[in-house]
């Protein structure tokens, strides 16, 4: 059996009378990348920052590289490598001095030239804090987690904000991690982000853990039908029925248990009419679709 | 690494911001000589008589800015610069190293210290060359050291306090200068206050430790036999008390 790295049990967190985390159970395995998905004010950052050692629980255990991060043992702070949500550095500093002089604070630490390399900094190395860009900075929060060689990356929604092609690219650093070994906790609101880094996804609403799974079979996502979406042209005549529900765009969905299967007789149909559809796609449920089921969807995706 | 040395490395790397900073190195640095130059020109003249002692204006001023200076580096950059970092989330990403808390603090406390003295000697200095003030020796300079470095922990420690009843960045610069700018002119910083002021300045004097800091700053540098470790004693208390406050009231996380 893999090694725990992280142990929940029964976590709860109250604020007064408000419940922000109602009795979460959560483990990660030494290497694994999980995602812990929710809506804003799902209790997220609250759990995170539990295990960050931030905040105290107010009932439940919980374990990180075997040490209890709510007394804040140094050894445990040597081990772990934290990407707040929001967190900043002296802006006089060069991004060299300020990587090299957080490395400073662990016992055990990576070359800054390395640690820059990395996150895609290198020739960033001695520019001013100030005059990077939006993802620049947060590759620097990336870096500067990094630069005690941490066992345990904690990332709270380290894309957020960004543009698309910077998103790529943090998701390449992210990925790089996980080759190198380490165990990276992540919190997102952006489901691609889960779909394409994590191992294992948990979705969090209302304090609660309302699924676990990998990304691809979470909460039954694999067995779920494919969906086909077409719209005839103008003056066709009536469609057969193929147990097709009429959308507000004119267009058809049709969800299919065997999709090759079906695609195949709804494009014949149209072929042997001689006309093309002005819409066909064909799509497996989406780890949106699943995770908007899961949440009641009441909250949108920023 | 231990203690001692994360201190002085995170000490070198708040010095190096600090004078890349050009707000902190002009109001912490520039502010307090400018004073120096303005009060000593325009108010250097004539003469304040402080318990029985009568001093040149040029001379009090000397002390006065030297000491201007001093709360300058240690209460307001240390006070304002402790709040800004806590609303950048600096201090909460320290919190989340090793690092210890009471080193990094230590750091800047000890740097806001060596640039109260570097403007304490640059003050010295022109005091020498421009009015021939006395220079301390034997067992007035060490009167005068020691109520350097209490008086600069004092300040600090003050600083420290106040950043955490500060709510945020935005209100730092008011809420800082609104306690100690009333001070600094009932204490004798701005304005020479001699023996004739009124009874309530005195009073304020007495209690709050800007008074007993120019005052013991003044009377070590110069070798007065007016010198009193009473001044340094309180100073002493005060240090001790905003300690207290400031391990109740600080906070590494910028409130939401």
């Amino acid at each position: 059996m893999s090694e725990r790295v992280i142990d929940v049990r029964g976590l709860v967190k109250r604020y007064g009378d408000l419940e922000a985390v109602g009795g979460i159970d959560l483990h990660v395995d030494r290497g694994e990348v999980i995602a812990l998905l929710g809506p804003n004010g799902a209790g997220k950052t609250t759990a995170v920052e539990i295990l960050e050692g931030y905040r105290t629980k107010t009932a439940g255990e919980v374990s990180v590289l075997g040490l209890d991060p709510a007394t804040r043992p140094r050894d445990l702070r040597e081990r772990v490598g934290i990407v707040l949500q929001s967190t900043g550095v002296d802006p006089f500093l060069t991004v060299r001095e300020t990587v090299t002089l957080y490395a400073g604070y662990y016992r055990r630490h990576l070359p800054t030239d390395e640690v820059l390399a990395t996150v895609g900094l290198s020739e960033k190395g001695d520019a001013r804090v100030r005059r990077l860009s939006g993802g620049q900075q947060r590759r620097l929060d990336v870096a500067i987690a990094l630069a005690g060689d941490p066992e345990l990356l904690f990332l709270d929604e380290p894309t957020t904000g960004f543009d698309p092609s910077a998103r790529r690219n943090a998701w390449e650093v992210v990925k790089n991690l996980a080759a190198m070994g380490k165990t990276v906790f992540l919190t997102t609101h952006y489901m691609d982000e889960a779909q394409y880094l994590a191992d294992r996804v948990a979705v969090i609403a209302k304090g609660e853990i309302v699924a676990e799974g990998p990304p691809d079979t979470i909460a039954g996502r694999d067995r779920m039908l494919a969906r086909i979406r077409f719209r005839a042209p103008a003056g066709t005549p009536a469609l057969p029925s193929w147990g097709q529900e009429p959308q507000a765009d004119g267009s058809c969905l049709l969800r299919a248990e065997d999709p090759t299967k079906s695609a195949h007789e709804v494009a014949g149909w149209a072929l042997d009419r001689g006309f093309s559809f002005e819409l066909f796609e064909v799509t497996q449920p989406s780890l949106e679709d699943v995770y908007l089921d899961l949440t009641g969807g009441e909250e949108g995706m920023t | 690494m231990s203690a001692p040395r994360l201190l002085a490395r995170q000490v070198r790397s708040t010095n190096t911001a600090f004078w890349r900073n050009p707000a902190s190195a002009f109001f912490t640095f520039v502010f307090p000589l400018l004073f120096l130059v303005i009060f000593t020109t325009l108010l250097g003249k004539g003469s304040t008589t402080i318990g029985g002692i009568t001093y040149d204006n040029a001379t009090y001023y000397v002390a006065a800015m030297a000491s201007f200076g001093v709360i300058t580096a240690c209460y307001t950059n240390v006070a304002m610069s402790i709040v800004f970092a806590r609303d950048a989330g600096v201090l909460k990403r320290v919190r989340g190293t090793p690092m210890p808390g009471g080193a990094y603090l230590g750091a800047r406390v000890t740097h806001a210290a060596l640039v109260g003295a570097l403007l304490v000697t640059v003050t010295a200095v022109f005091g020498v060359v421009a009015y021939h003030t006395h220079v301390p020796t034997g067992m007035d300079l060490v009167r005068f050291l020691v109520t350097l470095l209490v008086g600069s922990g004092c300040f600090a420690a003050i600083g420290l306090a106040v950043s955490g009843i500060v709510p945020n960045a935005d209100a730092a610069p008011p809420i800082v200068n609104a306690i100690i700018l009333p001070l600094l002119f009932l204490s004798g910083i701005f304005l020479t206050i001699g023996d004739d002021a009124p009874t309530w300045v005195n009073v304020v004097g007495d209690v709050f430790p800007v008074r007993h800091f120019v005052d013991a700053m003044r009377d070590s540098f110069l070798g007065s036999p007016a010198f009193t470790w009473t001044d340094v004693a309180v100073m002493g208390l005060w240090l001790v008390g905003a300690a207290l406050v400031a391990v109740r009231t600080f906070r590494w996380e910028a409130r939401r």
